[in-house]
């Protein structure tokens, strides 16, 4: 697809248009400002991307349009005006026949915007009713070809079930059914694919795109991912502490940014592909926020240790079983780790990606015991840690630690970031308490923050922040091999690209190894030495970075790749993903045999496992 | 979007945060109050009235309130209703808090355990708390209480045996989700074993639920005290409790009604403040009331 330009209709007469859009929140006795003067407009059949990280008043303003925010805590001064028409002159009864038919809206979450005891089709069959005024075997057969449109295969049967049955993508699909039913004029996208892994991501991104083909419908698309962006924007709107910071043509966004805090933006934007021809793992450059002045980043030494490798995995596999009825019988298991095998080196990284449900969080969780795995050997350092009591496992565990996700909830709240950092220290009686002291304040300022902020509560911290709290806990501990799950996926782009700099930068002096479990490809391309792609609980490649990135031999890998979004508009790659192949399920029956698996060398610390002919 | 700020905001203002809400429940504050003042009252007023609580002046007798001397008025034996009203008072209170904290310890125990243990042993447990839950507590304590010899120990043991299933209740639901929390493994992961897992890392965090639960229990087992003691099987005459005290003013009920009045007025007082406090801490000590 070649960079779309912009609509030259856009300016002349737009569809939407806001101006000088002010949003306020009742916040104790006064208002707290949000949203500042922000101006924007869309034209006809035309993409228009609102990005910015969290905070930035993005989902407000867009919220705003629709007039979605509760009057009571909410305040908004300035126009909108969509086809002629001041929407904030409109009374309630206008308002809501606008919405819905003219301008439609779907959400980061589907399942929340659909109502759970109807059925998707009795769903999208009533709005048909209301705003269409069709009867019921009308509103069913368009339904049925709603369905269709969004290429829900099977819409008959599909007609009747319930949301919960279906997958996030599947809701999502339903959710812009619904949108479509009445033929709106403009769609507004909260982080409509957000919550999706990046091969449904991919569909959803590239449904919206055609479906705005076929009917010329104008979208709105929020978001925070400059990937996504990239991938499906004629125009961009960056927004920064509510207000617009720079607004134009998408491709010159991204190749000529303008402003310090875009330029900032885009540094931080992992980009796939972008490390072809190196082989270790790089920092990201550090850019000023406000004058965007880069700071060059030095190389990263070479931390691997090669003779003999640090962690060893054999054989390991976890299922869980699931038991129905009264008496309990098992009707199946979850074959969440199945036969995975790697190694470690010390100083190394290894990435495990994969979506969700394959078993990667459960993989780094067994390692460490905390899900205790059902069979396989995990040695570290020449222990073998699944063959420990529970004495000896306590006692070993500090050579591995955990990062959690969630930086909100992987700190205990009710005891001080001191105390916890502290703790692992007097567990393991590393320290008594008047040198801990000390060496608390030391790990503080190994991950960056001040060690005065001992005393503090992890309320008080932001959460890169509270993630460098998390580390520092990790560290106290020396650990020869830290687990690091999805530890940066819930922060915004930029605080993203610190931690993952801090990390790096711990790697080069202490010489810690890594398993980085991520889904996010850009960010492991950047720091990983070595990749393993996981699909429903198996490992089916693995190899050296470079190799895998550069030559992916296995179809899943493939499939992978070609579906993260690219940060470069003259490269947009989402093609018409026209077929809406679901990630499968590891749940079996009970009397599941998993396959004998045979691995096909690609080359020097490259695998991958034979295939058959479901991934044709 | 999850719009999620890191606010400066210090200790002392969090705290103030919580003290803030609790005073803006009124009849939480009311409750508190209330609870001091009786408390303090049973404390130092027997030491401040002209008469003990066994004086008996006969030609006093049914003397009614607010007519001389004696300020609430007298009983059968002429013996000083105030006096009798706050010695009953630290009996009846004094029962409410040890209950309490004996059922609070047990309670506190089997939830802990059968929470983060869980499977057979935390099966068992909670089985057993339900099973406890089955029988009618007025009926068990009136049951056992006609067997012991009734002591002040052996009737706080008594309610403490039939009111710790609601505390190990809380107590196990919030352990259990606790110890899935991401802190919770990462204290694992660095070696803290089973006791200061539930103690440092699992049992702060519920502290809420469990203060909550212990207001309660302190008015439940007043109540407990009140009846049984009403009944015949609680605490025995001469030594005065705010249950003795109702069921030796049934004989003169349209006679003497201050008799009954006076000690069913402080049970309620009692009762009633300890669920308003209760409730306020129940708003107070949740953080999400602030949030909009």
């Amino acid at each position: 697809m070649k960079p779309s330009v912009p609509n030259p209709s856009a300016s002349s007469d737009p569809l939407l248009l806001i101006d000088d859009r002010t949003v306020s929140f009742a916040a104790g006795k006064g208002w707290n400002t949000v949203v500042h003067g922000v101006s924007l407009d869309v034209g006809p059949g035309e993409t228009v991307a609102l990005v910015g990280e969290s905070g930035s008043g993005k989902s407000v303003t867009a919220m705003s349009i629709l007039g979605l925010l509760s009057a009571r805590q909410a305040r908004t001064t300035g126009r909108v005006v969509f086809k002629d028409r001041d929407l904030s002159l409109l009374n309630a009864d206008e308002m809501r026949a606008l919405r819905g038919s003219d301008i439609a809206m779907i959400f980061q979450e589907p399942m929340t915007s659909l109502n759970p005891v109807m059925t998707c089709g009795a769903q999208i069959a009533e709005s048909l009713t209301i705003h269409r005024g069709l009867n019921r075997s009308e509103a069913h057969t368009e339904t049925l070809q709603l369905f269709d449109r969004v290429r829900i295969s099977d819409a008959a049967r599909r007609f009747d079930e319930y949301p919960h049955s279906l997958s996030g993508g599947m809701r999502q699909r339903i959710m812009i059914a619904m949108a479509l039913a009445c033929k709106p004029s403009l769609l507004i996208a909260d982080e409509p694919t957000t919550a999706l892994d990046v091969t449904i991501q991919a569909q959803i991104l590239a449904l919206i795109k055609e479906l705005q083909d076929e009917e010329g419908m104008a979208v709105l698309f929020i978001t925070h991912d400059m990937g996504v962006v990239a991938e499906i924007s004629d125009r961009t709107v960056v927004m920064n502490k509510g207000r617009v910071v720079e607004a134009g043509p998408t491709a010159a966004i991204f190749s000529d940014p303008a402003q310090g805090y875009t330029r900032s933006l885009l540094s931080a934007v992992p980009r796939l592909g972008s490390m072809k021809d190196r082989a270790l793992p790089e920092r990201f450059p550090v850019f000023d926020r406000e004058t965007g002045v880069v700071q060059a980043s030095a190389d990263m030494p070479d931390t691997v240790v090669r003779e003999k490798p640090l962690l060893e995995v054999e054989g390991l596999t976890t299922r869980f079983t699931l038991r129905q009825g009264f008496l309990g019988r098992v009707s199946g298991r979850v074959h969440a780790v199945e036969n995975v095998a790697f190694t470690v080196r010390a100083g190394e990284t290894l990435s495990l990606v994969g979506e969700s449900g394959c078993g990667k969080s459960t993989t780094g969780r067994s390692i460490l015991r905390l899900t205790e795995p059902d069979a396989g050997s995990v040695v570290l350092d020449g222990t073998d840690i699944t063959a420990l009591d529970s004495k000896g496992l306590r006692s070993h565990r500090r050579h591995m630690q955990m990062i959690f996700q969630d930086p909100y909830s992987s700190l205990n709240p009710r005891r001080s970031v001191g105390d916890s950092i502290l703790e692992p220290l007097l567990v393991n009686r590393l320290a008594d308490r008047s040198d801990a002291q000390g060496m608390v304040r030391e790990l503080l300022q190994q991950v960056g923050l001040d060690p005065e902020s001992r005393d503090r509560y992890p309320h008080e911290f932001s959460g890169g922040q509270r993630q460098r709290i998390c580390i520092a806990r990790a560290l106290a501990v020396e650990p020869k091999l830290i687990v690091a799950d999805e530890s940066v996926s819930a922060l915004d782009v930029s605080v993203k690209a610190q931690v993952i700099n801090l990390m790096l930068d711990l790697q080069a002096r202490m010489g810690v190894a890594y398993l980085f479990i991520s889904h996010d490809m850009a960010v492991v391309e950047r720091v990983s030495h070595r990749v393993a792609v996981m699909y429903l609980g198996e490992i089916v490649e693995i190899g050296s970075r470079q190799a895998v990135f550069g030559n992916p031999q296995h179809p899943y890998t493939k499939r992978l790749l070609s579906a993260v979004p690219v940060a470069d508009p003259s490269r947009r790659r989402i093609k018409r993903i026209l077929d809406s192949r679901e990630i499968q399920s590891p749940i079996r029956d009970p009397g599941y045999r998993p396959p004998q698996r045979r691995f096909i060398d690609a080359g020097p610390d490259h695998r991958y496992m034979e295939w058959n002919d479901s991934w044709a | 979007m999850a719009t999620i700020q890191a606010i400066p905001i210090s200790r002392s203002f969090l705290e103030g945060a919580v003290v803030k809400r609790f005073l803006s429940h009124r009849l939480a504050t009311f409750g508190l109050a209330t609870i001091l003042l009786l408390t303090l009252a049973c404390i130092v007023g027997p030491w401040l009235l002209p008469f003990t609580d066994v004086y008996i002046d006969m030609m006093q007798r049914f003397a009614a309130p607010f007519s001389g001397w004696h300020v609430l008025g007298t009983d059968a034996m002429g013996r000083d209703t105030l006096a009798r009203l706050l010695m009953a008072g630290r009996i009846s209170l004094s029962i409410g808090f040890s209950a309490m904290v004996v059922s609070m310890i047990i309670g506190l125990c089997v939830g802990l355990i059968a929470g983060f243990y869980g499977g057979i042993l935390g099966t068992v447990l909670m089985r057993f708390v339900d099973a406890m839950l089955c029988f009618p507590s007025i009926f068990l304590l009136l049951a056992i209480s006609a067997l012991i010899s009734p002591s002040v120990p052996a009737i706080v043991l008594l309610i403490a045996m039939t009111s710790w299933m609601e505390v190990a209740r809380v107590v196990e639901a919030q352990t259990r989700s606790l110890k899935t929390r991401e802190f919770t493994l990462a204290a694992q992961s660095y070696g803290a074993g089973g006791f200061r897992l539930m103690l440092r890392e699992i049992l702060p965090n519920a502290v809420a639920p469990i203060v909550v639960a212990a207001t309660l229990n302190v008015a439940n087992a007043i109540l407990a005290e009140s009846y049984i003691s009403f009944l015949g099987f609680g605490i025995q005459p001469p030594t005065p409790s705010w249950g003795n005290m109702l069921n030796s003013a049934q004989t003169y009920l349209t006679s003497a009604p201050w008799l009954a009045i006076v000690p069913g007025l402080a049970i309620t007082l009692a009762v009633t403040s300890f669920n308003f406090l209760g409730d306020g801490l129940r708003d107070a000590l949740d953080p999400r009331a602030d949030q909009p």
